[in-house]
């Protein structure tokens, strides 16, 4: 089942970082490249921090990946599926966000 | 009770302290108690840099020995107590006050005691013998009541003396018996220039004075007839005329004394007495008394070896040694005399620069056999290798004590060293322990520092010890990548480079011209620190937020749980009542932990990522300013409350202190940098621990660099003393400057010192004497920095767009439910795990 929710305008993204959106009980970390007309959304929880942080870390590339590294631990996590990058048994959960003229949507059942 | 041996140390001087910590650090320390005798009031401190005590230095800070030490090695030590009588044939020391010990092994380093000539009026109120730091006390006592000061004797220690009675104010003389000054280690030549450069220094200097007598003065307290009828007028007189071997215990117990003072030793270190032991300067090999530390030292090693079981043996010491004496450089090797039968000489004599250079080799012209340096000391190392070693001369021995005219170096190359080559005198590392140490993986110059202690000593082996360890990185193929990540290959001092020549203001510019990828935390974080310590902009631009991290961009500091603490500045520790006040009500307001700091300031915890506008709006409203605790900058300038309450303050602490933190608030850097102030030498403020500490003496103000408590405490290094303000904040502008664009990532000041090629004599050229003619670009850089300061809480309050960024969700106006506190001694704490998810379940 496939179903864009509606959180955000392109303004409220912040180049280059990420802001965090509130989706029912779900904290959802989204990352916007827009060099790249990249945007990546990815759970907010940090599991070595147990805290939801992600969001607040800094972003960009590990060998061309692009990752977040978090604020508290500095380990870095894939934006694309959420696999981090220092411990394979340890991911977080990654979503589907697409940028539809204006508007920034997220859709928690679905990949990017 | 215990069938060990006893073993009993007399003496806690500097080869005594040396041969406790061996024997400590050796795996026969539970093999003995131990017990030891200190005459003094002070356990063992460092006599080779005395004169520091008068720089600021002290008696602490002159220490040899570990806080908690005797302790925990279970050495019993009886302080302010002489050993006066050993009864060989019951084994028994009996000290002064009655302690009686029996000994299976006893251990003599009483030392040596000032010489004083046996002449009348010797024992004149006001004379005194240079060798302790009671000495000392004495010596600072009489010098209030004088004005010329004279020291009898004109060798290493006599010149010591020479400039702490300069450093007292007195009009300072030298009377040496001799015709030269450092009689034992220079020749005529060197000794005519050193005498020149202390003169300079506005020092007399008499030679071939030989005093007769001292009676009552007639402009000063005493006269000093000399036999040549002169005379000399002064109030004060240190005798330096050598040292005396403290053997008195050891005759009245009938061991063998040499005919010219010492106790007679043999290879083993042992005395007539198959269990008695004697190191340092109270015994005698061969004939010879050692005046130096690194013989004594070498003795001591021998015994505990021996004592391990060993067959280590003391075969004689070289004597050579390099000395800066008030600025002047001196270097002595070998044989400076070419008392060797058939020895040739080399002379290099430069009268405009003031340098002088003396050779002696061998009959064939191949070996090194000594040399005199003064005014350029710079060739020592590589001259003691040739000597120590016995290395082959190049085919123009002359070409090193030649100046170089071209680029090419006839310095010793270190591969050329065997592996049994002493890199460091003082702690006999080898160039084998080094390259051990390196194939260990002590890749810089700290970590080899840490590990092999090489260079910690007297730092005169720093630069052989970095040209070592360049060298052995090389052939091990070891490329040491100083790339700071993935996406730029340069170091972190070749961005700041490239920012300052380029004239680059953003990461994006920088990453596009110079580097590859989209950049990481490392890359980010450096260069926008570096943006900052140079532009000096606003951290939260447009184009600069993307690269703080995350205390930057929230301009608060990220707690275990996500929350975070907000500091507000308190410039050196001072607050009104109403601030305090002010500060109470908002914490209270928003339910915020507080905790007054080390930093003297009051922290408020707790804090969630959408409270910190509405906080900081109230706090700038009271009056106050962002802390910079989020930020790699300036933190606090701590400071005592100084003379203006305090009965002992010398100067206004308070007042420097908040002048200093108001110059330099703001300024980022690549690590944390914190200073203090204390208003006298009590040092309440802990300066000494800071990387910028300042402590008021009666001449001005006193700077130490460097200093750092955390993990690895490091004292900071004595800078510049009796400083007026004006050249205080002067060199501290040009100290951290150069720190902002030299260091590396995350490098402490500490760190960055004692990783720096030439140390803090370097820093001292490149601050002090502008050896690289850039003081005045240092200080301008500063200036723009200090100019450009802004408030970064009050920019960010000011700007709406900038304060969306401190939702915690853009899409709502909830908060993170996540977050739980529970209370513990009156205030909140963040819930543990379990308390968390009690508490989420009760809600659902």
């Amino acid at each position: 089942m496939s179903q864009w929710v509606d959180v955000c305008s392109v303004d409220d993204l912040v180049a280059d970082s990420g802001v965090c959106a509130l989706i029912e009980e779900t904290q959802v970390a989204i990352f916007y490249m827009p060099q790249d007309d990249a945007v990546f959304a990815i759970n907010n929880y940090d599991p070595f921090g147990k805290v939801h942080v992600l969001s607040r870390g800094l972003i960009g590339d590990i060998k061309g990946e692009p990752m977040v590294s978090s604020p508290l631990y500095k380990q870095h996590f894939n934006l694309k599926t959420g696999d981090c990058f220092e411990d394979d048994t340890v991911s977080v959960d990654a979503y589907g966000v697409r940028i539809t003229g204006e508007r920034v949507e997220v859709n928690l059942n679905g990949a990017a | 009770m215990s069938n060990k041996q006893t073993l009993v140390v007399i003496g806690n001087g500097m080869v005594g302290q040396n041969f406790l910590t061996s024997l400590m650090a050796s795996e026969i320390k539970d093999n003995y108690e131990v017990v030891t005798f200190c005459e003094e009031a002070l356990p063992a401190y460092d006599r080779v840099h005395l004169s520091e005590y008068f720089a600021g230095k002290s008696a602490e800070d002159l220490s040899l020995v570990e806080e908690g030490f005797f302790e925990n090695n279970n050495i019993t030590i009886h302080m302010g107590d002489k050993a006066s009588i050993i009864d060989r044939s019951s084994k028994i020391v009996i000290s002064e006050k009655g302690v009686e010990i029996a000994y299976d092994k006893l251990v003599l380093a009483t030392g040596s005691s000032a010489f004083v000539p046996p002449i009348p009026g010797n024992d004149r109120e006001g004379c005194i013998a240079y060798r302790t730091i009671d000495d000392l006390d004495e010596m600072i006592s009489a010098a209030k009541t004088s004005k010329v000061g004279a020291v009898v004797g004109g060798g290493l220690l006599g010149l010591e003396a020479a400039k702490a009675l300069q450093e007292l104010d007195l009009k300072t003389h030298v009377v040496q018996f001799g015709p030269r000054l450092m009689g034992a280690q220079l020749d005529d030549g060197g000794a005519d220039l050193l005498k020149k450069k202390i003169e300079d220094l506005g020092v007399s200097v008499l030679t071939n004075k030989n005093t007769i007598q001292i009676v009552d003065g007639e402009t000063c307290k005493h006269k000093m007839i000399f036999a040549d009828n002169s005379e000399l007028e002064t109030d004060l007189i240190l005798y330096s005329a050598g040292i005396r071997p403290r053997d008195e215990i050891a005759e009245a117990c009938g061991l063998e004394i040499a005919d010219r003072g010492g106790i007679v030793i043999n290879d083993q270190c042992l005395t007539s007495d198959g269990d008695i032991y004697a190191i340092g300067e109270c015994a005698s090999w061969n004939n010879q008394t050692f005046g130096l530390v690194a013989p004594g030292y070498a003795m001591a090693r021998a015994v505990v070896n021996q004592l391990a079981g060993g067959s280590e043996e003391f075969t004689g010491a070289d004597m050579s040694t390099k000395l800066k004496l008030n600025g002047v450089d001196v270097a002595s090797v070998g044989d400076p005399h070419a008392t060797t039968p058939g020895s040739l000489v080399y002379t290099y004599q430069n009268g405009v620069d003031g340098i002088y250079k003396r050779l002696v080799v061998s009959q064939d012209n191949k070996l090194l056999l000594g040399a005199v340096l003064v005014g350029d000391a710079s060739g020592y190392p590589t001259l003691l290798q040739y000597y120590l070693n016995g290395i082959e001369l190049p085919a123009n021995p002359d070409a090193l004590i030649l100046p170089s005219r071209s680029d090419e170096s006839v310095g010793l190359g270190p591969d050329a060293l065997p592996a049994s080559a002493q890199i460091c005198s003082c702690f006999d590392v080898t160039k084998g322990d080094i390259c051990t140490s390196i194939e260990s993986g002590c890749t810089t110059l700290g970590a080899l520092k840490d590990d092999t202690k090489a260079a910690t000593g007297c730092g005169g082996c720093a630069a052989l010890l970095k040209s070592v360890l360049d060298c052995e990185l090389e052939k091990a193929g070891i490329e040491v990548n100083t790339d700071i990540c993935e996406h730029f290959a340069y170091t972190r001092q070749d961005l700041y480079n490239l920012i300052m020549v380029e004239e680059i203001k953003t990461f994006a510019e920088l990453l596009e011209k110079h580097g590859s990828g989209k950049g990481c935390e490392i890359c980010k974080q450096t260069i926008g620190s570096i943006l900052a310590s140079y532009w000096n902009e606003y951290v939260l631009e447009n184009s600069h937020v993307s690269v703080q991290d995350t205390n930057d961009t929230f301009l608060a500091n990220m707690q275990k749980d996500g929350t975070y603490s907000v500091v507000p500045r308190m410039t050196g520790g001072e607050v009104t009542p109403e601030g305090l006040i002010a500060i109470g009500q908002i914490a209270k307001k928003y339910g915020l932990y507080t905790k007054v700091t080390g930093g003297q300031r009051v922290d408020l915890f707790g804090a969630r990522v959408d409270q910190l506008p509405p906080i900081w709006q109230e706090l700038i409203d009271a009056g106050f300013e962002s802390g910079h605790a989020y930020g790699k900058s300036l933190r606090t300038v701590k400071s005592c409350v100084g003379s203006t309450w305090c009965r002992f303050g010398v100067d206004d602490s308070v007042g420097l202190a908040v002048e200093l933190e108001n110059r330099y608030k703001g300024l980022r850097a690549p690590h944390k940098i914190k200073f203090a102030v204390s208003g006298c030498t009590r040092e309440c403020a802990e300066a000494q621990s800071k990387d910028i500490g300042i402590i008021a003496v009666e001449g001005g103000w006193n700077l130490y660099v460097c200093g750092n408590g955390g993990m690895k405490p490091r004292h900071g290094d004595l800078f510049a003393t009796n400083l007026d303000k004006e050249t205080l904040i002067k060199y501290i502008d040009r100290v951290l400057t150069f720190y902002v664009q030299t260091a590396d990532r995350m490098q402490r000041t500490s760190v960055w010192m004692e990783n720096m090629e030439g140390g803090l004599d370097y820093l001292k050229s490149v601050v002090i004497d502008d050896k690289l003619e850039i003081c005045d670009k240092l200080e301008t850089q500063m200036q723009r920095v200090v100019d450009t300061y802004q408030c970064e809480w009050k920019t960010t309050i000011a700007d709406e767009n900038k304060l969306k960024r401190f939702r915690t969700f853009v899409n709502s106006d909830k908060t993170d439910e996540n977050i739980i506190f529970v209370e513990e001694r009156g205030q909140i704490r963040p819930a543990n795990v379990e308390e968390r998810e009690l508490a989420l379940a009760e809600e659902a």
